[in-house]
């Protein structure tokens, strides 16, 4: 679905991401970890075409297709997603007009009309009870004024709403209670399918206790240099990167 | 070559002729008007409050005048349809600077309410009119005011008498209206009684393709403990120069809401001064901009705290595009003994081009000692981080930005009391930003 190959970028001519190999299968959910500052949300931001990162080398191609000649909203529609690490409030957009813009901009990309007002809200208040969000949130500027997690549950929402086949969650779990970790990741588990796959960015163990990973890859220094099963996240866990780093030399 | 020129030639001209189409009361106020023009001349850009707007520019180019008030053939409810529908106002049109009489609204409006010209006013109620006429617009300082209160013929009058509430909004559409290019001078008096309540919107539009060139006089009297809400939406072309100068007097315990839209014009200068002249007061100022193209807005405000215990706000949001020109200059003047005076301030801008430029001013002056005041103004761009948000939610850029803008004047329109303009104005902002204005639809101008 997802393959990465001696992908390069950089921000204000800093070279980030130095070389990254990743292939992500249909289904699959992995896990990347790895220090502050090794380049992870860079990847994502990759990914998902943040217009601050240059790509300098290399290709990203999603079900077949070059995705860095597309548009941020053109790989939205061909079905990535990226929960951020940190939402943006935008005053004065309702959560109701954003999601609508959103949705029938994706419907139009393939070649659907757009819903009508009747079945979008309801489809709003079914997606809703996923990440148990309330009512009067839907109806609020965009993240304005929400907690940290309402603003995390927000983005499971949108997952929900949206129905990525690539959904990329940076630090979701950051900033939340157990509680909130729970439903957020716990929503995440409802929308999974056979054909949705996932990267996962996480510092913390907790996260991948709910969501189970199939791969764990550590991201260092721009690269990615260890590749292995769900034990290798416990092993972070106990042992830190140190061992790692020292393996790979760095 | 000097601007003034052409006008004083005009009016030594056509004096009699001009007081021979108008009414006592206009007549009797030309001559100072006139001996003031002819010493201040119009404001260059050194003048402090003019120099956001050329206003001297604007008057050099030969505009005719329809001084002998020759018919123009319209019939403005066949010619013409508001943006604004189905408010369930009582509508009035004015043509050019002419109260259109031939047909009025069924609607009859509550005993000794009075919405009329001039000319009927002088008949019916001459004494309204000498008493009210001219006494807020300063025409020996204000050249803008001297060149109306010279060349104005005619006008419109609204009365509400002490203690009565117009229950249903009076709405007002000015059109202007011509075969060649044209110079109107309009004159609006407002006077509402001692516990009077009124609520009036003025739809500004051009419905021909010449150049227009419109001075308007609006003096507004707000009687002790009366209420006012007073919206004005432009909705004009880009051969539309407006300049336009409204002077409010507001007595003790009054309340004034008033709105300023301009949706689509060419040339527009709009000044605002406030008067509160007895305790208790309150003014509302809302403004509201959008502008594209070579578009030019500005907004000059005065908002002057005479008296204690008075309550100002007053916020006004340009969103600016294309090669488009705002400016925002609002004075706050809190006199001597205008203790416990609460003011709040606010600009806001949103340059959404590279090439578009704003310029904003807020001024505060207090000279008493126990009040509380704030003024502050800002000027951005769309913001990034909110763009790729919605662009990665897969919303297309344009349709993002879009949103953004609207969203950026939206608590302004939210802050119309009247529901049913704040619906409309959501619905017509939305539609202007989308570049589907109605009004446009048939008019090759603004494309």
């Amino acid at each position: 679905m997802l393959e990465i190959e001696n992908l390069h970028a950089s921000i204000n001519g800093k070279e980030i991401l130095k070389g990254v190999n990743l292939v992500i299968r249909e289904g699959e959910v992995h896990a990347l970890m790895g220090q502050n500052g090794a380049g992870k949300s860079t990847l994502s931001n990759v990914i998902v075409g943040h217009p601050a990162y240059e790509v300098t080398q290399g290709s990203i191609r999603f079900n077949g297709k070059d995705l860095l000649a597309l548009k941020p909203e053109e790989r939205a529609h061909e079905g990535i997603f990226l929960s951020f690490q940190q939402p943006v409030e935008i005053p004065g957009v309702s959560m109701v007009n954003f999601m609508r813009a959103a949705l029938n901009a994706k419907r139009k990309y393939q070649g659907l009309e757009p819903l009508a007002a009747g079945e979008f809200l309801k489809m709003m208040r079914e997606k809703r009870k996923i990440v148990e969000l309330d009512n009067k949130l839907a109806n609020r500027s965009v993240n304005e004024g929400f907690s940290g997690g309402e603003k995390k549950r927000n983005e499971i929402f949108q997952m929900a709403m949206l129905e990525p086949t690539l959904s990329i969650l940076d630090e979701t779990d950051s900033g939340l209670d157990v509680d909130a970790l729970r439903i957020v990741a716990e929503g995440f588990n409802k929308l999974r399918t056979p054909q949705t796959s996932a990267m996962v960015i996480t510092h913390y163990q907790r996260l991948l206790d709910y969501l189970k990973p199939d791969v764990i890859h550590v991201l260092l220094n721009g690269k990615i240099v260890k590749t292995g099963g769900p034990e290798l996240a416990m092993e972070i866990e106990k042992k830190g990167f140190d061992w790692i780093k020292e393996e790979a030399g760095l | 070559m000097n601007a003034e020129k052409q006008y004083i030639d005009l009016f030594a001209e056509c004096r009699t002729m001009i007081d021979g189409h108008s009414v006592l009361a206009l007549n009797a106020r030309r001559d100072e008007a006139f001996h003031a023009f002819q010493e201040i001349g119009f404001p260059s850009k050194k003048v402090e409050r003019y120099k956001y707007t050329d206003v001297s520019a604007l008057f050099l180019p030969d505009y005719g005048l329809n001084i002998n008030r020759l018919d123009i053939p319209v019939n403005p409810y066949d010619a013409f349809r508001c943006d604004v529908p189905n408010l369930s106002t009582s509508l009035y049109f004015v043509v050019n600077d002419r109260f259109y009489d031939k047909v009025l609204p069924k609607v009859s409006l509550p005993q000794g309410v009075v919405v009329t010209s001039f000319q009927k006013a002088a008949e019916v109620y001459p004494h309204l009119l000498e008493k009210y006429y001219g006494q807020l617009a300063d025409a020996k300082t204000d050249a803008i005011n001297a060149l109306n209160t010279m060349l104005a013929q005619d006008g419109l009058f609204i009365y509400v008498p002490k203690g009565v509430v117009v229950e249903r909004p009076l709405q007002i559409v000015n059109i202007l209206r011509a075969d060649v290019d044209l110079m109107v001078n309009r004159r609006v008096l407002i006077v509402l009684e001692e516990s009077a309540q009124m609520k009036c919107l003025f739809c500004d539009h051009s419905i021909d393709d010449v150049n227009f060139m419109a001075t308007q006089v609006c003096e507004v009297f707000v009687g002790e403990n009366a209420h006012l809400e007073l919206y004005e939406l432009e909705e004009t072309h880009v051969k539309t120069h407006r300049v336009a100068n409204m002077y409010v007097r507001q007595s003790a315990y009054s309340t004034t809401t008033m709105d300023s839209i301009t949706l689509h014009n060419g040339y527009t200068r709009n000044q605002t001064d406030v008067m509160l002249d007895g305790e208790g007061c309150e003014t509302n100022m809302y403004g509201c901009v959008i502008a594209d193209k070579q578009q030019h807005v500005e907004n000059n405000t005065l908002i002057d705290h005479r008296v204690s215990h008075c309550i100002s706000n007053e916020c006004y949001k340009y969103v600016l595009d294309g090669s488009s020109i705002g400016a925002f200059a609002g004075r706050v003047l809190v006199r001597e003994g205008a203790q416990k005076t609460v003011s709040q301030e606010t600009n806001a801008n949103l340059c959404a081009t590279r090439s578009a430029r704003m310029y904003t001013q807020p001024m505060l002056e207090i000279y008493a000692d126990d009040v509380k005041c704030s003024h502050g103004s800002t000027v951005g761009q769309i913001n990034d981080a909110a763009l790729f948000y919605m662009r990665q939610r897969g919303i297309p850029e344009e349709e993002a930005r879009l949103l953004l803008k609207f969203a950026f004047v939206s608590d302004v329109i939210a802050s119309i009391p009247m529901d049913a303009l704040r619906d409309r104005l959501h619905y017509l902002v939305e539609k202007r930003f989308r570049g589907e204005l109605s009004k446009c639809e048939g008019c090759k101008l603004c494309k």
